[in-house]
């Protein structure tokens, strides 16, 4: 805990890193993720070749299709974490500015909603839609918007007792009003905390699916897929699980560090106020 | 005097639905306001004062029953439809809260409070509301309001926040400012500037104030009438000095003496 301050830096900088050649490498990059080369299979990591970490099984760049697999990963994370916070935000004020008969309502929807179980849940949805990359975002988003709802209606309940709040009341504010000018931008510190927890918790449910054959389609890859098709090829290939299962690991990594210093940062300011 | 009264209370009292039963914390308070006076309400800790304001505003809790009638500038305030109550709140009658330090926005700079009140009320741009913030700024004593308007709550000191609370209040030019505790969280210098102020404001724009306190030093300095309340109920009211020479009941009698065993000074106050 007392240590936090320098490691953020380095995980931030990790971060960007990732990001930067997630964007960058795939686009100068003389491979593409899907062009089979039946001369290059299993190609041995050499900068010789300009394969730096090699080919796989069917002579595709693994650099590429490594960077192509953090895209995905990191767009379905993005994504995903925006909706289920747009949602979540704005039921969860509300709720718990509402109070009383609407809060009930709206809260008990979420309770239900949470008694959906999540796996087959994705599962009727791909066999209803079939599998595609949007079907992820609302998949993820339609579930990690309820812990955004609670969290936002558990602060605006606390906030809604703020003599400010009063003070707004007084001053001739509608409800509506007073959300949008005094309630949102006194969450916005919590939000920007569980925005950084919550994107390393949808890569790996993103990765999980991938691992479960309902991710990304082929020749498309996410890491999660890639690590799933790594592992069958373990023996043989070790570098193929190695990579992506790195990568992965680096990235939540960083996620959580910085989740976990930003939550640090807001917390003194959230108990005193001024 | 009589022609127009800025605020006529008639019998109005709140009901709170407990669980053992109803609860009056507010039982048939009736009292008349001129324009240009200042109407003081003392009274000790849960009497009701606090509830009788909001009455005034209809901003009683949930669940609470309010009665009576009480007339802004001739206009029925109690049972008012919620919008007609919003577009008065803020604009003909407004409200300056005990505690500086909580009643304004951590997140948003004072330009941005102030402006919004003119915003919803008077439906200005947000550059011409910046302005005439910060006109109201400067007449409540606040140097550089230019820069003040940029600026975070937590960079002003308490007497300073309280200044801009009673510029938010004042922004609309209303013609009943009801003051809770203005003065309490504030130390004593600080406290005599902000009433020195409002005494100054309310001769310059002409507005009724309702200063709800319970120190009594603080009524002799600035009330010209004076209402006791105890346990929901107006006990004696008068001009300030009269209340304060001859006391007629035992709740005022009480209060007085309580404020002169605190600071032996408050006898020689008036």
């Amino acid at each position: 805990m007392n240590s936090t301050p320098p490691l953020p830096r380095w995980s931030l900088l990790l971060l960007l890193t990732i990001v930067v050649l997630a964007v960058v490498v795939p686009w100068i990059s003389p491979w593409t993720y899907y062009t089979p080369s039946w001369d290059e299979l299993d190609l041995e990591p050499t900068f010789a070749n300009g394969h730096w970490l090699g080919t796989d099984d069917l002579g595709r760049d693994l650099l590429v299709r490594l960077m192509w697999g953090c895209r995905i990963s990191l767009l379905v994370a993005v994504a995903a974490s925006l909706t289920s916070l747009f949602i979540g935000v704005l039921w969860g004020a509300t709720a718990g500015y509402a109070g009383g008969r609407v809060d009930a309502w709206l809260m008990r929807t979420v309770d239900v909603l949470y008694a959906v179980p999540f796996i087959p849940f994705v599962i009727v949805l791909t066999v209803l839609f079939g599998r595609n990359i949007v079907l992820l975002f609302v998949a993820i988003g339609a579930v990690s918007w309820l812990d955004t709802a609670r969290i936002v209606r558990g602060q605006t309940l606390a906030l809604r007792q703020r003599e400010f709040i009063t003070a707004a009341r007084v001053g001739g504010m509608s409800p509506a009003q007073i959300v949008r000018r005094h309630v949102l931008p006194n969450l916005a510190g919590i939000v920007a905390v569980y925005l950084t927890l919550t994107i390393p918790t949808v890569i790996l449910v993103e990765a999980f699916l991938g691992y479960l054959g309902l991710g990304a389609q082929a020749p498309l890859t996410s890491l999660g897929v890639m690590i799933a098709d790594g592992a069958a090829q373990l023996r043989s290939r070790p570098r193929l699980l190695i990579c992506p299962a790195l990568l992965l690991a680096l990235l939540v990594l960083c996620c959580n560090r910085l989740g976990d210093a930003l939550r640090d940062h807001f917390d003194p300011a959230s108990g005193g106020g001024a | 005097m009589s022609a127009m009264l800025a605020l006529q209370v008639d019998g109005l009292s709140v009901t709170h639905a407990a669980a053992d039963g109803a609860r009056t914390v507010v039982s048939g308070v009736s009292f008349e306001l001129a324009r240009g006076r200042i109407l003081g309400i003392a009274g000790e800790s849960g009497c009701g004062k606090t509830q009788l304001l909001l009455a005034l505003l209809g901003l009683s809790p949930p669940g609470a029953q309010v009665s009576g009638s009480a007339l802004l500038s001739g206009r029925q305030l109690v049972g008012a439809d919620r919008r007609v109550l919003r577009s008065l709140r803020g604009n003909r009658i407004a409200m300056v809260f005990q505690d500086p330090m909580t009643a304004l926005n951590p997140y948003l700079t004072i330009g941005t409070q102030l402006a919004e009140v003119l915003q919803v009320h008077r439906g200005l741009s947000k550059s011409q509301a910046l302005l005439h913030s910060q006109h109201m700024l400067e007449a409540v004593g606040i140097d550089a309001p230019a820069r003040r308007l940029r600026q975070h709550p937590h960079e002003l000191s308490g007497g300073m926040r309280q200044r801009v609370l009673l510029a938010m209040a004042l922004l609309c030019e209303p013609d009943v400012l009801l003051a809770d505790e203005p003065t309490t969280a504030l130390d004593v210098t600080v406290q005599a500037q902000i009433l020195d102020l409002l005494l100054d404001l309310r001769e310059r724009l002409g507005m009724a104030v309702v200063l709800v306190t319970h120190d009594m030093g603080v009524l002799a300095q600035v009330a010209d009438d004076v209402a006791v309340m105890h346990a929901g109920v107006l006990v004696e009211q008068g001009p300030v000095q009269q209340l304060f020479d001859a006391p007629q009941s035992s709740a005022t009698q009480s209060l007085l003496a309580a404020a002169r065993q605190l600071s032996p000074t408050a006898q020689s106050l008036i």
